[in-house]
């Protein structure tokens, strides 16, 4: 068979690559010499040729473009026939899209279209006999399943901050393709985007995350969490109960039932550490809590952990951390 | 309006406010319930047949036992329920699933087909997009609000920033997202009149499926090893600081040697 | 021998109840004890699934009328809220007279909306100089006007501040002789009036209210039965509502052992949990068999009720003795094993123990029950 290479669908936030797509780039340069060919990205949106050079600065040596009004907005049928378009076009051994939503629709769709299997929410990606050994977290994260797609192309979609990030390529040849996108799936039209909360950071995406917990009392009282926070450009998240009792939205829960996370630092304040939180933060490289319980599950599995009031240990963080900051 | 949910079993993982049945004091902690997600689908529908009429039809592919789940939802006011069961489907995955579902969807009539965004055993979420496909029905995924009016449907897509409008005719495959309703509580009525409802039950033969693509025969991802992950321990803890600001300076300590900050 | 073994809607209603109570009620049931009043929102909860419903025939808007389903539902609400279980009961209580003797044309008129709870009903029979003996009632009838007055004082009535309806038991004097009779009393009419509301030791969510009837009228078509036929109203009505008052005993012997049995597990003392413990061991297992045991009457007694049985009287007074000393055996015993933590109203278990005490008093003192089991036993062998 002639087919060859990684390509990478990649998503755009704000106007740029997302930095799962980046690190999904990287990752394929890494794997690209045991999977035989070259790293190629998709591009998929309106106004977004121009992203076709961070993409090279990663490892890209192609960028399949649809540039179309279709895609303005994400629609599940139309971003797949664009996303297809661009595996016709690669004719790739190995698919990668991101983890979200959005990527996990067309990872599906595609996989269908293309009778071949899709492992989701993979961390570790490595080269097996005939195919890719692909690591996935199940059960809360307590056990680890590695599997493999049976046929080529193989299609994974990709946890954000897995793989680490390697600039140092050059430039992406720009293919524009067009698409003859499926009437059927022209049906569902967009009739507004609603930003309520604009700018805010993704907590998948994120290197930094301050969580408040019950602990935080009040949804007033999570002001200096979000102060800590935009001090460190972390993104805010919230526990369960938070969500429950309707401080927050439920995108700001982390949990089993709420959003997986993996950053370089999370920061509890005032959550207990139920095992259902843990399951959705236990990749942390480093996990800080404040909780004035000393005997909160939290303090078993936290790198660094604090027994006080959080409403003083969090305004005291945020000063001494501003301070040292402004002295470097 | 004409809905079909599909609902799923799966197993409780939060055990100690369940019961066991026959046994049923004695809280134990494995037990089969509807999957939580599937709830708000079925809720969901119902809350669309008493603004606008219709019947609401829930579809469960799975063992025997099955039954209970798609009971709850009858008793929770679905019209009908239709169980797909055959021992040829042991063993399925995602997409070997949404296929034999898909084959069922073709036997009945519908406007809108719901289904929960993931369920909790499996987690993989790729069912709702799955049948689309097969369907070749539009799709709207990871929804908060669902609203129809004559043929349209109106939804909003949850995003990290707020939401997308959209608005799309039926027949469509729509996911919901947990939170998007508050799913009832079967009520004693609605307990006692689920068995008198109709629940039909069909064969991998009756709805055509072909057994290579289900079951282990129809499996393309295998699973080649699992391991256990080794649990986090406790780390370094701090009660005997003084100050906050005393403490808050030894946290500060800590970030800035791991350099995470 | 009859068996008990649940039917699959009675487990599916168990487990709704159960989640119900878990999700709902059990946040708030340290609230509701410190208010001490009747929490509306929970019967306005149970109205939307049909818990009041199980009281009543199914031809009247009822469920199965199933004394057995009744008790499941009772247990699930006593475990997690004993308080709370005493709006369904007393519901119940003040429902049977009607269902038992009422006429077809009092069934249909009052029976639809007990179902659906939109009328509240209680039972008032008890008097300051009338609480184990009740013939000593003085409250009076006097056919008047159509129909009859009504005047004197019930007291421990429990929810007379919030039902519509009381069905209150007086004497009517026939030829020189006291006849107790059974009458509905509305209480929406100057002639009723409660005044007095009691602070407790426990149940304090469940008001028990004294009341005055001052010429109280009542139209001759709220007569239940016939004049003379009170006692034997009031003391049908109470052999089931002593098997329901059982299984609400039950549930709290259940709750206080969920609670209890959860912490030793948990708690580590001298490097081990307490469950390890022979001595904890020991109090546990006497816990855990006393309300199996307690579950066994309960459920003997209910099915005997349905089935129509003639050794109904002694069963009611055993299912109602023995699961009211598991009751209050069990929940003291909770409290215990829970050690200083037991004590503290934060983590729960006080509750039951203060509330399982007047399950040994009302619905017949426990003493009362033994004499008429020996009784029972002699007349009948």
């Amino acid at each position: 068979m002639s087919q060859s290479g990684i390509l990478v669908i990649g998503e755009v936030r704000g106007g740029k690559l997302t930095g799962a797509t980046l690190e999904s780039i990287s990752e394929a340069g890494r794997l690209a010499a045991a999977v035989g060919g070259d790293v190629s990205v998709g591009l998929l949106g309106e106004g977004v040729t121009a992203l076709a050079s961070a993409a090279g600065a990663y490892g890209a040596s192609t960028a399949y473009v649809v540039d179309a009004a279709e895609l303005a907005v994400f629609r599940s049928c139309p971003y797949t026939d664009a996303a297809m378009a661009c595996i016709s076009a690669a004719d790739p051994r190995v698919v990668l899209l991101p983890n979200s939503a959005d990527g996990r629709e067309m990872a599906t769709r595609c996989a269908a279209r293309l009778s071949v299997g899709v492992v989701n929410d993979v961390t570790v990606l490595e080269p097996g006999d005939a195919h890719l050994r692909a690591t996935h977290p199940c059960f809360g994260g307590s056990v680890l399943a590695e599997k493999e797609c049976l046929s080529d192309p193989q299609i994974f979609t990709v946890r954000p901050n897995s793989f680490a990030r390697a600039e140092g390529g050059g430039d992406a040849a720009v293919v524009p393709l067009t698409v003859d996108f499926t009437p059927s799936g022209m049906l569902a039209r967009v009739v507004d985007v609603v930003s309520e909360r604009a700018g805010v950071l993704s907590l998948e995406e994120a290197a930094i995350i301050v969580s408040g917990g019950r602990g935080v009392g009040s949804p007033e009282n999570f002001a200096v969490l979000e102060e800590l926070a935009a001090l460190l450009g972390a993104a805010v998240g919230a526990s369960r109960a938070v969500v429950d009792a309707g401080w927050k939205p439920s995108t700001y829960q982390v949990g089993q039932t709420g959003k997986i996370v993996s950053p370089t630092l999370y920061i509890a304040c005032g959550i207990s550490g139920s095992i259902q939180h843990k399951a959705g933060m236990q990749t942390s490289d480093v996990i800080v809590a404040i909780n004035k319980d000393p005997e909160a599950p939290i303090f078993n599995f936290a790198t660094f952990g604090i027994v006080g009031d959080l409403h003083q240990i969090v305004p005291a963080l945020t000063e001494e951390i501003r301070r040292r900051k402004a002295v470097a | 309006m004409n809905t079909v949910v599909c609902i799923k079993q799966v197993v409780d993982t939060e055990a100690e406010k369940r019961l066991q049945p026959g046994d049923w004091r004695l809280d134990r902690t494995v037990e089969n319930i509807l999957n939580p997600y599937d709830e708000y689908a079925v809720e969901a529908a119902i809350q669309l047949k008493e603004e606008l009429g219709g019947e609401v039809t829930v579809l469960c592919m799975g063992p025997d036992e099955a039954e209970d789940a798609a009971r709850k939802a009858l008793a929770m006011g679905a019209d009908k329920a239709v169980m797909v069961t055959d021992s040829v489907l042991e063993n399925s995955d995602a997409q070997a699933t949404a296929y034999a579902l898909s084959q069922a969807l073709k036997t009945l009539e519908f406007d809108l087909v719901l289904c929960g965004v993931m369920s909790t055993d499996a987690q993989t979420g790729l069912v709702p997009a799955a049948l689309a496909e097969l369907l070749d029905l539009p799709m709207l995924g990871n929804t908060s609000r669902i609203e129809a009016a004559g043929d349209t449907l109106k939804v909003n897509r949850q995003t990290d920033e707020g939401y997308i409008a959209y608005e799309c005719p039926m027949p469509a495959v729509v996911a919901v997202a947990k939170g998007i309703n508050e799913p009832r509580y079967p009520s004693i009525k609605g307990i006692m009149g689920a068995k008198k409802k109709p629940l039909e039950t069909m064969s991998a033969a009756d709805i055509g499926i072909d057994t290579a693509m289900v079951g282990s025969a129809g499996a393309r991802t295998s699973v080649l090893a699992a391991t256990q992950v080794p649990p986090r321990t406790a780390g370094e803890r701090l009660s005997d600081y003084g100050t906050p600001e005393e403490g808050a300076a030894k946290l500060a300590d800590f970030l800035f040697d791991a350099k995470v900050v | 021998m009859i068996d008990f073994t649940l039917s699959e809607e009675q487990v599916s209603i168990a487990r709704m109840v159960r989640e119900l109570m878990v999700e709902q009620v059990a946040p708030r049931t340290r609230e509701i004890d410190e208010q001490g009043e009747f929490p509306a929102w929970v019967a306005e909860l149970f109205r939307g699934l049909d818990l009041f419903a199980v009281a009543v025939p199914e031809e009247y808007g009822g469920i199965d009328g199933s004394l057995v389903t009744l008790c499941v539902v009772e247990e699930q609400v006593a475990r997690v809220s004993p308080a709370c279980s005493m709006i369904v009961g007393v519901q119940s209580l003040g429902s049977t007279p009607i269902v038992r003797f009422g006429s077809a044309e009092q069934k249909k008129k009052w029976l639809p909306a007990i179902a659906t709870g939109e009328t509240m009903v209680a039972f008032g029979l008890t008097e300051p100089e009338a609480g184990s003996d009740v013939k000593a009632m003085t409250t009076r009838a006097v056919g008047a006007d159509g129909g009859w007055r009504l005047n004197g004082r019930k007291c421990f009535i429990s929810h007379a501040n919030i039902a519509d309806l009381v069905v209150c038991f007086a004497k009517v004097n026939v030829d020189g002789r006291d006849k107790i009779t059974a009458f509905v009393v509305e209480t929406d009419q100057p002639g009723f009036v409660v005044d007095k509301v009691e602070h407790k030791m426990g149940l304090r969510g469940s008001p028990t209210c004294s009341f005055v009837l001052e010429d109280a009228w009542v139209p001759q078509e709220n007569l239940l039965g016939k004049v003379g036929h009170g006692l034997d109203i009031l003391l049908a009505t109470l052999h089931r509502s002593r098997i329901c008052s059982a299984s609400q005993s039950l549930g709290l012997a259940q709750g206080a052992l969920d609670l209890s049995v959860a912490y030793v597990k948990d708690r580590v003392q001298f490097g081990r949990p307490l469950a390890k413990m022979q001595a904890v061991q020991m109090i546990v297992g006497g816990m855990v068999a006393q309300t199996e045991a307690a579950r066994c009457m309960v459920f003997a007694a209910a099915g005997r009720y349905d089935a129509g049985s003639a050794t109904i009287e002694r069963f009611s007074a055993m299912a109602k003795l023995l699961a009211s000393e598991a009751a209050m055996d069990v929940s003291t015993n909770a409290v215990q094993i829970m050690g200083g933590y037991g004590y503290m109203v934060e983590y729960g278990v006080e509750q039951f123990m203060r509330d399982a005490k007047v399950f040994q008093i009302f619905e017949g003192a426990n003493e009362l029950h033994r004499m008429a089991i020996a009784r029972d036993l002699f007349a009948k062998g």
